[in-house]
């Protein structure tokens, strides 16, 4: 009301110099909306992370699986920023070689398991009746086996290839995935624009596509977000386990379990790999919420 | 009560999948328990001769019936490797775990509520930003982390806790307790920041409701309208997490029992994934299914008890 009434006697008397509060309010809610400090610094650390892993091979590292006999399980000298670890592998390179791993298996696995998940709650939530029913079932079977047990037996069947890795980590992600998807298929399963689509004749696949997909992406993009540092922890732990990629290539849950065996003696070994992964899983989701509030601003229509 | 029997019939189905994909998984593998048993450099008659034995050469949806059989009748198979009959291996374990899950989930919640209130009182509030700052720390830190964070400077540093081992109760209470304080915290330092949340949400809606207003009107100290008026009604969602949260849990104790050398039943797990003692693994699986679902069902129950509405209401969902 006020913004109304202030508006027009603006436009009434035109000499007078008036503040209109409606454009300052406009103003002040883009101001708060700007992403701040905790945005950005934690997206520069994560560039920083992500181009000293994708350029790894380039930029004058030892390699991560050289042994240097005059050091050995040496604290930061020349030569080894960071020291080395337990068999005397420089500590850096193995931190920056074990990102690979790390960030694959967090980008990877969440596409994976949300893709999958999509279909069958597409399927679930469109198709209703029998199917969703055994979806249900399905969805619940696997919810009730712990997520470490369902990678556990995974490790064991299909062994330790960064693939399998991605593979059934991602698996973890469907029941989620795929209950987030079914519950906006039934929301728009049935809105008008669904039946026009039918009354014109189109397959059912295309009314997937077409109508409902374009409806539920945002937030799944916002799922996919919450679970990129998640998938990270998870490769860690079942690294740190022995149970993720081979032993030879390391990765930071495997650096972190070779520490803890000297934490005593040499704490840096096993500290260093846990302050990076520490970093970058916050940054991972701090810069996940402000996306995700940006993305909810976008779909309310106020920007 | 037509609503339970529903979720109870569900659960029954949910098992029976849970236990028939294991075996599945485990009786596909390459390489069987048979090889192992049989060492480095044994002929192929000898594997075939225990696997004859084991009746591994049967086919998979024979063996999935008797072995479902089996566990109704309280068979649940013996250990290829030391010959340990599988329930006594699990029963035997699980009392240690569940103290660890029971304790951790003791200490998460007396951090969680608390802290809970402290944000709800005062959404966005100074408490509120130090706590939701310290909550998104400690979401970032996985609990192998914390656990070594722990041990670091309790264990290594302060010397005050013991780093790994267990006791058994008959030790006595606080011998019993003091190894499991470290493992059990960090636990609870990765549980504690889901049901603060919750609690946070659910309580500042509570709070705006006409009776709190009534409690204040007459006077009522904030900590007396927080714990008796508004804890009650604003821990649904979370007394649901609590039940959810033991899938959480079992996943979290395997690694940390690893961690802190506790005989629980994530290490008789581990070990038997290192030796593919695959009748425990399947075991070990159809336990933690058991337990999680026996825990939601039990969250169901709680869940009636708690909102009234609920137990007159009939049934909802």
């Amino acid at each position: 009301m006020a913004d109304v009434t202030s508006s027009r006697q603006g436009t009434q008397t035109e000499d007078k110099p008036q503040i209109d509060m409606n454009m300052v309010a406009i103003a002040m809610h883009r101001r708060s909306r700007r992403l701040g400090l905790y945005f950005w610094i934690p997206m520069i650390w994560l560039v920083i992370v992500a181009v000293a892993c994708i350029f790894a091979p380039f930029w004058g590292l030892p390699p991560a699986d050289e042994i240097d006999w005059v050091y050995i399980q040496s604290p930061p000298v020349e030569g080894h920023p960071l020291g080395t670890d337990n068999l005397g592998r420089d500590l850096l390179s193995r931190i920056v070689w074990g990102g690979r791993v790390s960030l694959t298996v967090g980008f990877a696995a969440p596409f994976i398991g949300v893709g999958l998940g999509l279909i069958l709650g597409l399927i679930a939530g469109y198709y209703r009746g029998w199917a969703d029913e055994v979806i249900g079932i399905l969805i619940d079977a696997w919810l009730a086996i712990p997520g470490l047990v369902v990678l556990l037996l995974f490790s064991v069947v299909f062994g330790g290839s960064l693939f399998m890795v991605c593979v059934s980590l991602g698996l973890l992600f469907i029941p989620t995935a795929a209950r987030i998807t079914r519950a906006a298929t039934l929301n728009y399963a049935g809105r008008e624009f669904v039946l026009a689509a039918k009354a014109m004749g189109a397959s059912d696949f295309r009314i997937m596509r077409k109508e409902i997909f374009p409806n539920i992406i945002w937030p799944l993009i916002a799922f996919i977000l919450i679970d990129i540092p998640i998938a990270i922890v998870i490769e860690g732990a079942l690294s740190f386990l022995g149970l993720s990629v081979k032993a030879p290539t390391p990765s930071w849950g495997g650096i972190i379990a070779e520490g803890r065996e000297v934490l005593s003696t040499y704490p840096h070994i096993a500290m260093y790999p846990t302050l990076v992964m520490f970093v970058t899983v916050l940054s991972f989701n701090l810069v996940g919420d402000a996306i995700r509030r940006r993305l909810a601003d976008v779909r309310e229509g106020a920007i | 009560m037509r609503y339970l029997l529903y979720r109870l019939r569900r659960l029954a189905i949910v098992l029976g999948v849970v236990t028939f994909i294991t075996f599945l998984l485990v009786n596909v593998l390459p390489g069987d328990v048979a090889y192992e048993m049989a060492g480095m450099d044994s002929t192929e008659e000898e594997v075939q001769e225990i696997r004859e034995e084991l009746g591994l050469n049967r086919p998979v949806l024979i063996r999935y019936v008797e072995w479902v059989g089996g566990v109704f009748t309280g068979d649940w198979g013996t250990s290829y490797i030391n010959k340990e009959n599988v329930w006594d291996a699990v029963t035997d374990r699980f009392p240690v775990s569940f103290e660890l899950m029971l304790l951790a989930q003791i200490l998460a919640l007396s951090m969680a509520i608390p802290a809970g209130m402290a944000s709800a009182f005062r959404p966005n509030g100074r408490a509120d930003r130090i706590i939701g700052a310290l909550a998104f720390a400690s979401v970032s830190m996985p609990s192998f982390m914390t656990a070594i964070l722990l041990i670091f400077v309790f264990a290594l540093g302060l010397g005050w806790l013991p780093a790994t081992g267990y006791e058994p109760l008959s030790t006595g209470l606080w011998a019993n307790l003091k190894p499991m304080i470290l493992p059990a915290l960090s636990l609870a330092l990765v549980e504690w920041t889901i049901l603060m949340r919750t609690l946070r949400v659910e309580m500042i809606s509570v709070l705006q409701e006409n009776y709190i207003a009534l409690a204040r009107a007459k006077g009522m100290s904030n900590l007396r309208i927080l714990w008796v008026h508004a804890l009650r009604p604003s821990s649904f969602s979370m007394i649901t997490l609590l039940g959810l949260q033991v899938a959480r849990l079992l996943g979290g104790t395997i690694i940390i029992e690893q961690i802190f050398g506790i005989p629980g039943i994530g290490r008789l797990l581990i070990h038997a994934v290192y030796t593919r003692d695959f009748i425990v693994i399947q075991g070990c699986v159809t336990f933690f299914a058991l337990a999680f679902v026996t825990a939601n069902f039990l969250v169901d129950v709680a869940y009636a008890w708690l909102d009234p509405r609920v137990r007159t209401g009939g049934s909802h969902g």
